[in-house]
């Protein structure tokens, strides 16, 4: 895909010149940090997609909300677009600059502002790293539950903007479930309190539209999230299998056992050796697939399960159960689920990270469906799967450096988004859109849900400066993608104009 | 499917729907989108022609084992929740019925939860898709059937609550939960205060509670989780046992709390978790906490503004439940600050510009 923002595909945007921007800003908030030289964007070019870099026009790193909101009300008056960052580990190019776009940086917005743990609440900025809110609440027993991955990087700013999820949600729900409130400033630099400190708030449940709107629709200034008491215990039992599809059949068995574990997750082979390699985290390497099985909550019932389950697997078809004997040992399995993918970017000069959900039933075949391309394109896949919700994560190995190659993973990546749709999916479950699968939006949903998209996002920003480009394609850009998609020989949107 | 039709009639009249929506757009036509009818008394009155939904109806697909079950809008409640069971499954918000013609779509629309609330969530976190007819009489899919899909804006939580004002449910896909292995309730005899601190004191503790309440003295709970967990926690707590209907009589109202004298209206506060009593005079008895102690229940002549500014001032806001004739409220809803409803009425203008969807039912404007 064309990563630059394509004004013929992707819509207008005003042509400001540089300096005029600038003068401009200084001058309409003189006290904020305002990075212009080439050398001082640099860093800002990219966010954990990194096959894709664009330098912004400026980049603001605020630390006062009357910075913000000076900032935008300018941007806003000079129709200029305006990109939020976080910690900027979005893998779907959220956080990607624009050229003609100020890149306004929320990550020195970093204070916890209250912990209460009576009210099982924390109040946070929106640059507080995720794994910082659980640090705090843990003097009290208390932890905030989602858990992605990067969480010792990621900012719950950029969580609410993905609606992020981690291993656990299965049992303990995505960011949208946690989080009771949030603070934003509109583009025209209005500020809005969203949802409550209380259960509900009166009038249209906006905090749900805001989670995961990924900087469409407002920025995020504050956030408050729920805490919840540290199960009293976790046991985790890894189990192996010789056959993938056994093991994706034995996560089904578990639910249907009436189980709802902590969390749930599958590693293919090549997914095991990279792990093993980097983390030593004890996983057999003769194994075709691994599920980590983890019970939390009270210990008499956390053992009771682990009885059920180790009785499921086996039953299932396991080719060995072991039960981490220890918290240590817990963590160690643990470790080499949360850095598979640093583990496979060890492998591999490069790797492409997707991110598609599909109804747990249909993992054989679309397993079968990501061999078949592996295959035929000759790139190699590692599977990781969150299996417990269907939330798949292959890993396309490739080498950006030879000729052609970053083209083919990206192809690669598509077609496999296409077979989630295809089986009742989604093209992503957590990474969110952004830039990066903005053309497989057209193969999920038809031109008229698109359209319903734009009246959401023309009641909060109607002039679309808000991350242009991202998330919801025009449908000019689908009519184009179409046009290179031809299904059946049915060409998608006739009534389109095409280019 | 055959299996699934006995609980609820398989008809789908999605297309007649779209019909007398896209009629409605062309005449300008408002419309009262009615399900069970058991909550016309709930919110604003809506003059409009009838939409009916319950003919709308039926399981459309159910797979225990990916825990997702998706219905037609015009489903009853009781039809689904007996579908459920039969799987030892259940819906995790505890939608109340306020009359066995109670609908699934009403339930979402109001978007209210029972006493499990916060321990499970709320109707809208568990709504993982829907179709939605728009004001130009299409049948729009979002969301889906599947636990995780950040693709797009999330259309479809945000039509749970919003009463039929931004477009017409037809078909709800829910995750659902298994019920739960073991379950016991108990009373314990206790003042506000001290139940008020004894829960902020469990909350922080993993313990298997699900339902919380207090009133006139004594402290209800609700244990539910696995065997073991359930019996110890009952064993620490002590306390008299407790018949469950309890919980299903104070969600659907049909406790002998919910009467009311003559004057009095009955309001919802919904309040921050671990707030102290409010200082309203209101006696003790005839406030019912529930929640513990988050959602409140209460039954008084005081007026609105008076209601209002003091949740507001802990951060809550406050619900009028009886109908303006009735000495309640002439709006039942909390008014919305300046921005925030300039916000609510550019989403009504750009999903429904003529007012077609349940005009007036949150509020007079929109
Ligand atoms: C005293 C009392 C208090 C109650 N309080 C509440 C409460 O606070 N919250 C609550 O949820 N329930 C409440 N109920 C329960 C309510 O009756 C049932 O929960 C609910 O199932 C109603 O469903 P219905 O089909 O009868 O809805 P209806 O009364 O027909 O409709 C309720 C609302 O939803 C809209 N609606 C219905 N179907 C659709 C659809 N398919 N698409 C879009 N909009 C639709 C309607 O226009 C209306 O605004 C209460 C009941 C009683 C007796
Ligand atoms: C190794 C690795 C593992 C990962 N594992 C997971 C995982 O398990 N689960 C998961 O869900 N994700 C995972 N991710 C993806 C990523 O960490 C999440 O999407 C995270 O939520 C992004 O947060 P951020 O602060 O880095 O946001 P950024 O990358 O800076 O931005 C992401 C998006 O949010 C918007 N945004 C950021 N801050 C704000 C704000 N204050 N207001 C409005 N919009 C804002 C941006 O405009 C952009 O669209 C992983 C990433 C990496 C690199």
């Amino acid at each position: 895909m064309n990563i630059l923002f394509d004004e013929r595909l992707d819509g207008e945007l005003v042509q400001r010149d540089k300096s005029e921007v600038l003068n401009d800003l200084q001058q309409a908030v003189p006290d904020m940090t305002l990075l212009h030289r080439e050398e001082d964007l640099r860093p800002f070019e990219c966010d954990g997609l990194a096959a894709y870099r664009v330098l912004p026009m400026l980049v603001a790193l605020p630390e006062t909300l009357e910075q913000v909101k000076g900032l935008l009300k300018r941007c806003y008056a000079l129709g200029v677009p305006v990109v939020t960052r976080g910690a900027g580990t979005g893998l779907s190019g959220g956080a990607l600059p624009l050229e003609q776009g100020v890149l306004l940086v929320m990550s020195r917005f970093s204070k916890i502002l209250s912990v209460d743990p009576d009210a099982r609440m924390a109040r946070v900025q929106p640059g507080v790293r995720n794994l910082a809110i659980s640090e705090a609440a843990a003097p009290y027993g208390l932890y905030y539950a989602p858990d992605p991955s990067s969480q010792i990087a990621c900012s719950i700013g950029g969580n609410v903007a993905e609606n992020a999820g981690g291993v656990h949600c299965l049992k303990y729900g995505l960011t949208v479930h946690n989080v009771m409130r949030v603070d934003v400033l509109t583009i025209e630099g209005e500020h809005m309190t969203l949802g409550a400190e209380s259960f509900d708030a009166p009038g249209f449940d906006l905090l749900a539209l805001m989670n995961g709107s990924e900087g469409m629709l407002g920025v995020v200034t504050e956030i408050t999230v729920k805490l919840l008491p540290k199960p009293e215990t976790a046991k985790v039992l890894m189990a192996s299998f010789d056959d993938v599809e056994k093991a994706g059949r034995a996560v089904g068995d578990i639910i249907a056992a009436g189980i709802i574990p902590g969390g749930l997750e599958m590693m293919d082979k090549l997914a095991i050796k990279a792990a093993e390699d980097f983390v030593k985290a004890g996983y057999p390497l003769d194994a075709e697939a691994i599920l980590l099985c983890e019970l939390d909550g009270v210990e008499a019932d956390v053992d009771d399960d682990c009885d059920t389950v180790r009785r499921v697997l086996e039953k299932a078809g396991a080719t060995n159960i072991q039960q981490a004997r220890d918290e240590a040992e817990r963590a160690k399995f643990w470790a080499g689920r949360k850095n598979a993918f640093p583990a496979v970017g060890r492998m591999s000069p490069d790797y492409y990270c997707m991110d598609g959900t599909i109804p747990r039933r249909e993992l054989p075949r679309v397993l079968k469906g990501i061999a078949a391309l592996s295959e035929e394109s000759g790139l190699a896949v590692a599977n990781v799967f969150h299996a417990g919700d269907g939330n798949m994560h292959p890993l396309i190995l490739f080498d950006a450096n030879k000729e052609g190659q970053l083209a083919l993973a990206e192809e690669v990546g598509g077609k496999i988004l296409e077979l989630c749709v295809a089986a009742g999916g989604s093209i992503t479950g957590e990474h969110g859109v952004g830039r990066e699968k903005i053309n497989q939006m057209c193969s999920q949903f038809q031109p008229d849900e698109i359209s319903v998209f734009h009246a959401l996002k023309a009641a909060f920003d109607p002039k679309r400066l808000l991350n242009p480009g991202k998330n919801i394609p025009t449908l000019a850009r689908c009519a184009e993608f179409g046009a290179m998609h031809v299904h059946n020989n049915e060409l998608p949107h006739p009534d389109l104009p095409r280019f | 499917m055959t299996e699934l039709a006995m609980h609820a009639a398989d008809r789908d009249i999605a297309d007649t729907l779209c019909e007398q929506v896209r009629s409605a757009y062309d005449a300008r036509t408002p419309l009262r989108i009615v399900g069970g009818d058991t909550r016309a008394f709930y919110g604003r009155p809506v003059e409009g022609q009838a939409l009916q939904m319950a003919e709308h109806s039926g399981i459309v697909s159910y797979d225990p084992v990916e825990l997702i079950v998706t219905v037609r809008a015009g489903t009853r409640l009781s039809a689904l929740q007996a579908a459920l069971a039969e799987k030892h499954q259940m819906l995790g918000f505890e939608p109340p019925m306020f009359g066995e013609a109670s609908t699934i779509g009403g339930a979402v629309a109001t978007g209210l939860s029972g006493p499990r609330r916060p321990w499970a969530g709320a109707a809208r976190d568990f709504v993982l898709g829907t179709r939605i007819i728009t004001q130009e009489g299409k049948l729009l899919r979002f969301g889906g059937e599947v636990m995780k899909n950040v693709a797009g804006y999330d259309l479809s939580r945000m039509m749970a609550g919003a009463q039929g004002t931004l477009g017409v449910l037809t078909d709800i896909s829910f995750k659902v939960l298994p019920i739960p292995n073991a379950t016991h309730s108990l009373r314990l005899s206790l003042n506000l205060n001290d139940a008020l601190k004894k829960l902020a004191e469990l909350g922080r503790q993993p313990l298997p509670i699900t339902a919380a309440a207090w009133h006139n003295g004594e402290l209800f709970l609700r244990l539910e989780g696995g065997k073991s967990s359930v019996q110890a926690t009952q064993e620490r707590l002590g306390g008299e046992s407790l018949d469950p209907s309890f919980w299903t009589s104070l969600r659907d109202h049909s406790h002998p709390f919910f009467q009311l004298n003559d004057g009095q209206a009955l309001w919802r506060l919904s309040l921050p978790p671990n707030t102290a009593p409010l200082n309203l005079d209101i006696a003790e008895t005839d406030i019912f906490y529930d929640w513990a102690g988050s959602q409140r229940w209460v039954k008084t002549a005081l007026d609105a503004d008076t209601l209002r500014a003091a949740c507001k001032a802990v951060g809550g806001h406050a619900t009028c439940y009886t109908p303006h004739a009735q000495g309640g409220a002439v709006e039942p809803f909390t008014p919305l600050n300046a921005v925030v409803e300039k916000y609510h009425r550019n989403l009504k203008a750009e999903l429904d510009a003529h007012g077609i969807f349940n005009p007036g039912r949150l509020y007079a404007a929109f």
